[in-house]
């Protein structure tokens, strides 16, 4: 019996992962007996799967637990990121069914493919040590880089599909790399060994060029600048509901690993990588706001938008502290929210068979369609951050750590960007408010409703009880702090 | 009931109201209608509400009343509301000009009906969200939403130029706010709370004070506006629709006075002292130069819109000479200012809807053909100009009074903006309703119809009536002034005392 124990790793806390596994399995086997007519069942299936996988989620203690020799922890930390990544998953799925039926690419290998990225993200978010982190972020990515050239007639989405798996590669790389010579000079891949051996020895010049590579890798996951090139390219070659997908679940995972790393492994050496974390805010921000003026289409537009909120978040990781961290949590919440409204809305612009994505087709929508108006200029003025929209919130928290940690600078810098970053949130609304009306489109499908929604009431509400997600998010940021 | 109070109440009715015209159907007469009358009952509604509230109100003491506390954020920044002698008159005048904004807007407004009402119904939440708030994270978010729905509003029912207005302005005040909200963050880091009747009894470092208060400036200074970033506010004054304007004129410039009066003076004294004389000199400024610069325009509204600049020179002027009087009359210029500012603009209205022109040289002799609107003009341009028995003259004198008590010199240069006043003010009413009734366009215009003299008469009156008997809105103003005078004093003397000490000692 000893023996069995020890050969068999408790694998309750990673229930909900092997869920996903065994489920996607299953679904695999449907979906290839049944052939081109299961896309609807599969993605039935996949949606109860990830339904189930929150459920289970959501009703772990919360408690830290590691398992799988210390590999894989389950914490509120993982627990809240998991929420996000499971939700902004299920939702590309229901944004995603009415989109490739009418584009007739309605295969049933998408849902599969976003089951596995999801369980992939997963396992970033419960990483514990460079090893799993690294196993997780290839799955989440090799699925990632095939969904982007889902449209594989298109000639767009091929090439989306193959720029995002070459510099994903690279960036993968260089990841890799980095963690080898952190790996290399600290003697130990576990985030609590990486602790441990920092407590023991300075840090010397091999150490930091391994977080500067590992900073550089996870830069590019999160879209950040200096490597965001890939950014505006993949999400206007993709097809729209994987381009949704994109900037949000992903975005999840990449911030939990982010935060993971750098809290989870490098508490203790803020110095060393808290200046790297300055920079890439600092020009996210800038770019995101600058770049995204000039844009007429809607998905490049997002790119920016995307590029600039992650900046915006790793404002709060720059604090490097509990408030910090809970800044950020409560960033990507809001986010998840923001983008997957706005994603919504953009994929209802559909009239006669074709889809519409240029900031110019959303003339006089308040007029042809005020309900959708109204949900898409919430959306962008609370990612202008302004209140009483959710926006602000999110900005508040990251923004008061920043003040906390004495980043002066850079909140004034980061205030003063989303001043220039809400003139074309501000000319999206001018677009749909103040000009004549175009044609009205057809009418949004059921999964679209639902999603803009319940993200609406998420962002137009959140300021009347914002207690219970400050609340969830500031728990999952004690997780990584209590111990140390 | 359920727990909240009169002031939540205050808020919530135009937005049950605003919900109500949302259910309402498409774009036909009746919707139309009755989303009119359903928008005039809410605003009412609440001027009734904010009746039982000032009737509940206690004049004579400082202290916050009315308060109610709900959980929010976390337990340092809750929902918390509450009213005090500055605060209860700023409440009132704006539930009280809001019915006039829905019946100035009950003919000139005809397309998009719906949402035009929606949009004031918000916007009067936020700005008496403004003036309740007692938490200052829930004050910046008053502050700011009420950006959301005067845009919409500039934008979708304004002039030629409303997308460069709208735009101009939202970007102008939030540029203004974002520093305030970073300094609301430190103040929040120093004190930890975000609670203003425990930072009002919080000091802070005279170093900080002085960041702090700087970064409140850049939004108070951009709202209220004060020279040189009150370019804005003519831009948007002349593209806005009648009632924006009234409500732009009559209390969003009211916002950055009271965020002096309830933020920057008391919390930093040390620091409003010490910018005091570069204060001064910025309202001297405007008063002096945006008074000429509306001798010359050629629009009525921008002539308006210039003039408020200069007089929200003498509130900035009154505010920092940190002397009763100066403050006290500051205070009841806002509120006059309100009244008669607005009332100037539902006259530019009329005849606008009327004529739809702004130009001056269009007008003239209207006194031929409107003989009562000459009269109810008259009023408000007297008032304007400060002229003894209109309440204008109330505000004014007393400010120059506490001007003069404070610095001479810069009461002497601020007489000139009342001479100055005079010229501009008369000079318009001299063209617009004097003079040949010539133009063949106006041989037919007509004098104020029942829904028009329902609307301007109140306003005539009250512009009178608190020129002559303008004791109820100082004596409500005393007592806070007083403790502001008497927490300030002892702020000061005690960084003096702890300056006169040698470091040592402290």
């Amino acid at each position: 019996m000893i023996a069995a124990q020890s050969v068999l790793p408790a694998l309750w806390p990673a229930l909900p992962e092997l869920i996903l596994a065994v489920g996607v399995l299953v679904l695999v086997l449907y979906g290839s007996f049944r052939g081109e007519r299961s896309a609807e069942g599969v993605s039935v299936g996949a949606l109860l799967l990830m339904i189930l996988a929150l459920f289970v989620v959501m009703s772990q203690s919360g408690a830290k637990v590691t398992t799988l020799n210390g590999s894989f922890i389950v914490d509120n930390f993982s627990k809240v990121m998991k929420a996000l990544i499971l939700l902004g998953s299920a939702a590309s799925i229901l944004l995603a069914r009415d989109y490739f039926q009418r584009a007739r690419i309605d295969r049933f290998e998408f849902p599969i493919l976003i089951v596995l990225c999801t369980l992939g993200m997963m396992v970033m978010a419960s990483a514990n040590d460079l090893i799993s982190l690294y196993l997780g972020l290839e799955l989440q990515s090799l699925a990632a880089y095939v969904i982007a050239a889902f449209h594989r007639d298109n000639l767009k989405s091929t090439e989306a599909g193959l720029k995002y798996f070459v510099l994903g590669a690279l960036s993968s790389g260089m990841l890799l790399y980095g963690s080898s010579l952190v790996y290399g000079f600290t003697g130990t891949v576990s985030f609590p060994g990486i602790v441990a051996a920092l407590n023991d020895t300075t840090v010397g010049f091999g150490l930091v060029l391994g977080i500067v590579f590992v900073a550089a890798g996870v830069a590019f996951k999160l879209a950040a600048v200096p490597f965001h090139m890939w950014t505006p390219d993949v999400y206007e070659g993709s097809p729209t509901p994987v381009t949704a997908f994109f900037a949000s679940a992903p975005k999840m995972a990449a911030m939990a690993m982010t935060i993971r790393i750098f809290i989870g492994a490098f508490p203790d050496v803020t110095a060393v990588w808290q200046q790297i974390i300055v920079f890439v805010a600092i020009a996210s921000m800038a770019l995101g706001s600058f770049a995204a003026i000039g844009q007429r289409s809607l998905k490049r537009l997002m790119a920016y938008s995307s590029i600039g909120n992650v900046g915006y978040a790793l404002v709060g990781l720059a604090a490097g502290s509990q408030d910090g961290v809970r800044g950020v949590v409560i960033y990507m919440i809001i986010y998840l929210a923001m983008t997957l409204g706005a994603f919504a809305v953009i994929l209802s612009l559909r009239r006669g068979g074709q889809m519409f994505e240029t900031v110019d087709d959303l003339s006089g929508l308040s007029r042809t369609h005020p309900v959708l108006a109204f949900c898409l200029a919430a959306m962008m003025f609370s990612l202008a951050g302004i209140p009483p929209l959710a926006g602000f919130f999110a900005k508040y928290y990251v923004f008061a750590a920043a003040i906390q940690a004495n980043l002066v600078t850079l909140a004034v810098i980061g205030v003063v960007t989303s001043v220039v970053g809400a003139f074309y949130y501000l000319r999206l609304v001018k677009v749909m408010y103040f000009d004549e009306p175009v044609a009205a489109y057809e009418p949004m499908a059921p999964g679209l409703r639902i999603v803009l929604g319940f993200t609406s009431v998420v962002v137009v509400l959140f300021w009347i009880v914002p207690a219970p997600l400050v609340g969830a998010a500031g728990a999952a940021a004690k997780s990584l702090f209590a111990g140390s | 009931m359920f727990g909240l109070g009169i002031l939540s109440g205050l808020l919530i009715v135009p937005l049950c109201g605003a919900a109500f015209i949302l259910t309402l159907g498409d774009e036909t007469e009746a919707a139309k209608r009755n989303a009119r009358w359903a928008a005039l009952a809410a605003t009412v509604a609440t001027f009734l509400l904010s009746l039982v509230a000032w009737s509940r109100f206690d004049t004579s003491t400082a202290s916050f009343q009315l308060v109610e506390s709900h959980v929010w954020l976390s337990e340092a920044t809750r929902f918390k509301l509450g009213v005090d002698g500055f605060s209860m008159p700023l409440i009132l005048l704006t539930t009280f000009l809001m019915p006039f904004c829905i019946g100035a807007s009950w003919l000139s407004v005809t397309k998009r009906v719906k949402e035009y009402y929606v949009a004031f119904l918000v916007l009067e939440t936020t700005m008496i969200g403004v003036f309740q708030a007692l938490d200052l994270v829930l004050f910046y978010l008053f502050f700011e939403a009420g950006l959301i729905p005067m845009f919409l509003i500039i934008g979708i029912w304004g002039g030629k130029r409303r997308i460069y207005a709208s735009f101009k302005f939202f970007l102008y005040t939030l540029l203004g706010s974002v520093l305030m909200l970073l300094a609301i963050m430190a103040m929040y880091w120093h004190a930890g709370t975000t609670d203003i009747p425990t930072l009002l009894q919080t000091r802070f470092p005279v170093e900080m004070q002085t960041w702090l208060w700087l970064a409140f400036f850049a939004s108070f200074a951009v709202k209220m506006p004060m020279w040189p970033v009150h370019t804005w506010l003519p831009d948007a004054h002349v593209e806005a629709p009648t009632a924006g304007s009234v409500i732009l004129a009559g209390i969003l410039l009211k916002m950055g006075g009271y965020g002096f009066i309830r933020i920057s003076l008391p919390m930093f004294p040390d620091a409003s002292q010490a910018f005091a004389p570069m204060v001064f000199a910025l309202s001297v400024i405007a008063i002096i130069f945006t008074s000429l610069i509306a001798m010359v325009q050629s629009d009525i509204k921008k002539l308006i819109a210039y003039s408020s600049v200069a007089h929200m020179g003498f509130v900035t002027l009154g505010l920092f000479t940190l002397n009763e009087q100066g403050i006290q009359g500051a205070l009841f210029l806002m509120i006059s200012h309100g009244i008669v500012s607005g009332a100037l603009f539902l006259c530019v209205g009329v005849v606008y809807d009327r004529m739809h022109t702004r130009e001056i040289a269009a007008y003239g002799g209207l006194v031929k053909r409107m003989p009562l609107y000459a009269a109810a003009m008259m009023v408000f341009t007297m008032a304007n100009v400060g002229l003894p028995g209109t309440s204008g003259f109330v505000g004014e004198f007393l400010a120059m009074m506490g001007a003069f008590k404070a610095n001479p010199t810069v009461a002497f240069f601020s007489v000139f903006g009342i001479i100055l006043s005079a010229g501009y003010a008369l000079w318009l009413y001299a063209r617009v309703i004097y003079g040949k009734l010539e133009k063949p366009s106006l041989q037919g215009i007509l004098d104020l119809d029942l829904r028009e003299k329902i609307i301007i008469a109140p306003l005539v009156a009250l512009t009178i009536y608190y020129g002559v008997h303008p004791a109820p809105i100082l004596d409500t103003f005393a007592p806070s002034t007083e403790a502001l005078m008497q927490s300030m004093k002892t702020a000061l003397s005690n960084t003096q005392t702890a300056a006169a000490l040698p470091p040592a000692a402290r």
